[in-house]
């Protein structure tokens, strides 16, 4: 069989999946644009508007209280989950006994279902009876706030919980630890390091590009935040106080009939996380360090 | 080496004859032997569920010609957009009011209004309150299922321990019971006459309990309407009067809506607002509760406003584009008969759309509040939502600024103002398309 040939049965074995990310992702993102200029309910033909959708999402409070609400959230569960995981997987990467134990109790919180995660929580965060609450009255003597009804309190409990999830982050982390050359933590020793010292001079560096993977899609994530504040904090309430974007977006699409605005909230999404990636990417190309390279 | 060309042909051709054999399969639209089967597709769960289930059941005995698949799907609504867009709808969806117009306004369903007369059902055979909800723009788009009015449920023994013999009739009435219910003790909320935020499903229907107007019924939205700042301001004091941190932690002590933890059901609110359905969950969970209901009470000075009620009901509708309308009409035909109607109201004890009542019906009604109920549709003072196809909009605004005026956050007169400044360009816009699309002919 001549190349030609093999490059055709190629192709014509993966004319399934060629088939199926052109209907169900390059078809539905370029119509996508068309449809951000266009008032479109999706049971009627989109007509044409312009820039209307992006015009008005520019002047909706509503939008930039949901922008506003995501970047706070991001910006605060992004490193702190961050920290935690570093700190948890460099915890969990010691020579202790019953490490394995250890490990898989800091890992399956991760594996709980959103929804069911967001029940729980529902009532381990309960203002009266939850556990949370109950555990700083009778441990540290402080009346606790109410995390779900208080607007200046939802946020950080969404933060809070997510921290819960660090597990996948922390077992990432924990690979590239196992990972790092234990003649260079020894070099470093000899040159009388101290553990701090081989933190930050030698382990950090040598899992950054671990550390930047995780970062990358933490931002991603992040901005996205949907499943748990949709279930927790029905409509965003109390006063739009957990109202994110990805909620704001579904709601335009599903609840209010506008899939266009939908449309121009879904691409200035992408462009915003797109943006803020590369930049990403190029601020933390300069502290990462390839072993390869 | 390979050059991009040597791949372009055969890739393109390859996704060509991959969406032929797809579109092949997908236009085999030929029914398999058999009767006919109509797609019907409800929110219901629980019991609901079930009463329709015996209902569908019925019918697939009572005839070998259509068989009607039933399917229960959590967020029905969206799943029947998905698949009107798609073009594959099912023949009938069970859809709430203001999904409705959406549909209706999008032009997704069928007018029924000769249906209607092929069948032989009338208008005058239903509670012109509930008739009124099958209807849009001079048009029948629906058939009806088991309707609600909305009354103030009251726990009989707290409000005679707390020297009330009858329920509140005016809105000052219910603040002296508020003040003598209500009990905090150390900075906490221990027990509620009343939280206007419980259970939270209807926060808008306070501003026309006090008589105002959310639009004006054409082109102008109302939200910051003298009575609709009045009934806000009502609200807003409640939370002043007993704290609004202490309300909202309270709250959310509270627990599930269908649990024995339910505030009402557990004794920890003395009075709250529900439906004709509260019933259900009062037998299941709290057999032992003493309650009763009555309409909401109204302003002192505003006695007209007497009786008033939330009427609301699911509705089913027939897709445009279904496969088998005719056999969906007869099924639904068969679902409005009298005997059939009050069967599945029975089982969601609920009171039935139609006028005629069977004596049998009320005899094996349970619900010992349903003439209320009933009786509540007929009032001059019933309302629904407004007929907006951009209400679920209007609604979240109008949630977001009770959350901010139970907070204290903002006056009743900032809060509506900015729902109706955010409110009117909205249905500005919506109207102006609206006239786009006609001269489009779209």
């Amino acid at each position: 069989m001549n190349r030609k040939k093999e490059g055709i049965a190629g192709l014509m074995f993966a004319a399934p999946w060629l088939f199926g990310i052109c209907a169900f992702m390059f078809y539905p993102l370029l119509m996508s644009i068309y449809y951000s200029f266009c008032d479109y309910s999706v049971l009627r033909p989109p007509v044409w508007i312009g820039t209307a959708n992006y015009v008005d999402l520019f002047h909706d409070e509503v939008f930039w209280k949901s922008v506003g609400n995501t970047i706070l959230y991001a910006c605060v569960s992004l490193p702190l989950g961050m920290m935690f995981g570093v700190g948890l997987a460099m915890l969990l990467n010691s020579n202790v006994k019953g490490m394995a134990i250890y490990r898989t109790i800091f890992f399956i919180p991760s594996l709980v279902p959103m929804i069911s995660l967001a029940v729980l929580w529902l009532w381990m965060l309960n203002g009266d009876y939850g556990i949370l609450n109950t555990g700083l009255q009778s441990i540290f003597h402080i009346k606790g706030p109410n995390w779900l009804s208080d607007p200046t309190w939802s946020k950080p409990a969404l933060i809070l919980m997510s921290v819960w999830g660090v597990g996948n982050a922390m077992l990432i982390y924990l690979a590239s630890l196992q990972d790092v050359p234990t003649s260079l933590l020894e070099a470093a020793e000899l040159d009388g390091a101290k553990a701090w010292q081989k933190t930050v001079h030698v382990t950090l560096p040598m899992i950054s590009p671990v550390i930047q993977f995780n970062m990358v899609m933490g931002i991603i994530g992040s901005l996205q935040v949907f499943a748990i504040p949709y279930v927790m904090f029905p409509g965003g309430s109390p006063a739009r106080s957990a109202y994110f974007y990805a909620t704001y977006l579904y709601d335009n699409a599903f609840l209010y009939s506008k899939m266009g605005y939908a449309s121009a909230m879904g691409w200035i999404l992408f462009l915003v996380i797109l943006i803020l990636t590369l930049g990403a990417l190029k601020l933390s190309n300069k502290h990462v360090h390839y072993g390869g390279a | 080496m390979f050059k991009l060309n040597d791949f372009l042909i055969p890739g393109l051709v390859a996704v060509v004859a991959t969406a032929l054999v797809c579109s092949e399969i997908r236009a085999d639209k030929s029914d398999p032997p058999g009767p006919v089967r109509v797609s019907v597709w409800v929110g219901w769960a629980g019991f609901e569920l079930e009463g329709f289930q015996a209902v569908v059941r019925d019918y697939n005995k009572s005839q070998n010609h259509t068989f009607v698949d039933l399917l229960s799907i959590s967020g029905n609504g969206t799943k029947t957009l998905v698949s009107a867009s798609a073009g594959i709808p099912p023949e009938i969806s069970l859809l709430g009011g203001p999904e409705m117009l959406q549909f209706a306004s999008a032009g997704a369903l069928m007018p029924l209004d000769d249906v209607y007369r092929e069948t032989g059902i009338k208008k005058e055979d239903y509670v012109p309150a509930y008739w009124d909800l099958l209807s849009y723009n001079g048009k029948t788009w629906a058939w009806a299922s088991t309707p609600a009015t909305i009354a103030l449920h009251y726990n009989t023994e707290i409000l005679k321990k707390a020297g009330f013999d009858k329920p509140p009739e005016t809105i000052e009435e219910m603040d002296k019971m508020m003040d003598k219910i209500t009990v905090l003790k150390e900075g906490r909320m221990k027990m509620s006459g009343f939280i206007p935020g419980e259970p939270g499903w209807w926060n808008w229907c306070y501003m026309p309990y006090f008589g105002g107007k959310l639009w004006d019924g054409d082109s102008k939205i109302t939200a910051n309407d003298k009575d609709n700042i009045r009934a806000m301001t009502w609200i807003q004091s409640i939370s002043k009067k007993f704290g609004a941190s202490q309300m909202s932690s309270f709250k959310g002590g509270f627990g599930n809506f269908a649990s024995p933890q339910n505030a009402f059901l557990d004794g920890k609110v003395a009075m709250e607002i529900q439906g004709v359905w509260m019933y259900n969950f009062i037998n299941k969970y709290a057999p032992k509760l003493p309650w009763s209901a009555v309409a909401f009470p109204y302003p002192s000075d505003r006695p007209d406003l007497k009786g008033h009620t939330i009427v609301d009901q699911d509705i089913f509708v027939l897709l445009k584009g279904c496969k088998h309308p005719k056999e969906a009409i007869e099924f639904m035909t068969y679902v409005q008969s009298q005997p059939v109607m009050e069967k599945l109201c029975l089982s969601h004890q609920k009171t039935t759309p139609l006028r005629n009542k069977t004596p049998e019906f009320w005899a094996k009604h349970k619900n010992p509040a349903i003439r209320l109920f009933d009786d509540m549709a007929y009032s001059k003072n019933a309302f629904s939502a407004p007929r907006l196809p951009i209400w679920p909009e209007y609604e979240a605004e109008l949630r977001n600024a009770f959350d901010e005026i139970t907070l204290v956050a903002k006056t009743p007169t900032e809060a509506l103002n900015t729902v109706n400044s955010r409110m009117q360009p909205k249905l500005d816009r919506f109207n102006q398309i609206l006239k786009l699309r006609k001269e489009a002919g779209l």
